[in-house]
């Protein structure tokens, strides 16, 4: 039985200094699998609304008329099935999570379609 | 012949990481009796499965418990891989008890700072939390998630760990083992741990067995149970044997939980050893039909899972029994005639976990 059991793990602590990140001064660096949010590259999406369907929240909502894609992020579990599931692999997963806010806005993204190229 | 009081305890109060009530029938400052009443965070997650298919389900069963998600998504995707009669790659079994192990140290050594905090002793609770923390930079760096991983998939994992990480998770551990070590010394030697442990809420091997005790407080009175012992995952070949103390107080508690590190440790090590190369996913193809029943070891305890299928695509039925819950009997037998001061360590000495039990 033992009085200063814990004496030598303080007073290395004391030398060693903090082992917190001092937060807004120094950043934590993410790894390359964190699963942060999900985007997507609208340009290569043909719109068969498989994520929406395997979605395990119904975050997502695919509009095939409108070409339209939208997710609502804070529904969202960032679980990566949509992603896995794309035919085109156009959804990714980045690495930053989404900033805190005070209203849920959906995140729409629309494909161009009617555009026409500059050259013609 | 003192006073009879009634207090209630809980749902909330400051040494409770998640809701649940007992009244304390009291004579004096000794506690007679207790009534537990649960049902505070019920979230209907059995019921679910009913309304998402059985591949979704997989990220619902993660999300049971915080602090085992990794085994709950585990036990669930066992029963269905059962019902398909599926041997998944022998690469996912060991990456799967890696995973495992990994979540065990994470629990205990959460449960270790938790448990300090609860008899003041601040110091040793940020010891044990920053150990942690290494464990959950080695989850975000394998899986992307910190506390749900989502890799645990029907078939297999859905990611794969190199060898390069994996020596690198070696050595961190390696280090770790010395920071522990320092870290249970305490624990094992501190005066003012064995004061407020030792001879504390005593559960004998036959109230243990015939409560139905399970995991740790049922091992620290002397049952050797241990779910891994059945050998699933890759648990038939490593060596190891259940850790058990036979005093059955608080203190024997801590001893097995501790002890159940340094093996955790050791069993990743002889994983990253054995590991074959290979597939780590094999394609599951159609709609599950019958019914399974598995085992297995959480760091709570044993877990039940049970699933039963209708050939659809969702599940008819699936039963979760939680550690928790079967511990609960056991905590009243060692609440009786413990000192209301010592309520907050024997309800923390289970390791409650709630939200499992309800849901």
């Amino acid at each position: 039985m033992s009085y200063f059991s814990m004496s030598k793990i303080l007073l290395k602590n004391l030398f060693h200094g903090p082992y917190t990140t001092l937060y807004p001064i120094k950043k934590k660096e993410s790894f390359g699998r964190t699963r942060g949010r999900i985007e997507i590259e609208i340009d290569s999406c043909i719109f068969c609304g498989l994520c929406q369907r395997r979605c395990p929240t119904g975050a997502i909502k695919v509009d095939k008329a409108n070409t339209k894609w939208s997710i609502e992020r804070f529904q969202c579990i960032q679980c990566n099935y949509c992603s896995e599931v794309c035919p085109k692999k156009c959804l990714t997963m980045e690495n930053q999570y989404t900033s805190p806010a005070h209203e849920k806005v959906r995140d729409e993204r629309i494909k161009c379609t009617n555009i026409q190229s500059p050259n013609t | 012949m003192g006073k009879r009081t009634v207090i209630p305890f809980g749902p909330q109060h400051p040494v409770l990481p998640e809701p649940i009530h007992l009244d304390l029938v009291l004579v004096d400052e000794t506690v007679e009796s207790a009534i537990p009443r649960i049902g505070y965070i019920h979230r209907g997650l059995e019921k679910l499965v009913e309304k998402k298919d059985f591949q979704q389900y997989t990220y619902v069963a993660e999300r049971i418990c915080g602090i085992c998600s990794f085994m709950h998504g585990m036990g669930y995707c066992m029963a269905v891989e059962s019902i398909f009669e599926a041997d998944i790659p022998e690469r996912a079994k060991f990456l799967r008890t890696i995973w495992a192990e990994l979540s065990r140290l994470h629990s205990h050594l959460l449960w270790l700072g938790l448990m300090a905090d609860a008899f003041g002793f601040e110091s040793l609770f940020m010891q044990s939390w920053k150990l942690r923390e290494l464990i959950l930079d080695i989850f975000e760096e394998t899986t992307g998630g910190r506390v749900i991983f989502s890799v645990c998939d029907i078939g297999g994992v859905r990611r794969d760990i190199d060898g390069a990480t994996l020596n690198k998770i070696v050595n961190i551990l390696t280090d770790m083992e010395k920071e522990l070590r320092e870290i249970s010394h305490v624990f094992f030697n501190d005066h003012s741990v064995k004061l407020r442990t030792q001879g504390v809420g005593v559960l004998s091997k036959q109230a243990a067995f015939d409560l139905g005790a399970v995991g740790p407080m049922a091992r620290a009175s002397g049952i050797k149970l241990d779910m891994r012992c059945r050998g699933y995952a890759a648990y038939d070949r490593i060596k190891f044997k259940p850790i058990v103390e036979t005093e059955g107080d608080s203190f024997a508690r801590i001893s097995v939980r501790i002890k159940e590190l340094f093996q955790a440790i050791s069993i990743i090590k002889q994983c990253v050893a054995l590991i074959p190369e290979g597939d780590i996913k094999m394609k599951i193809t159609g709609n599950p039909s019958g019914e399974h029943f598995t085992r297995l070891e959480q760091p709570r305890g044993e877990v039940v899972y049970y699933a039963k299928a209708n050939g659809t695509k969702y599940l008819d039925r699936l039963r979760v029994r939680t550690p928790t819950f079967a511990n609960v009997p056991a905590l009243l037998e060692t609440l009786k005639g413990c000192a209301l001061a010592d309520v907050p360590i024997l309800i923390l000495t289970i390791d409650p976990c709630i939200s499992c039990t309800e849901r």
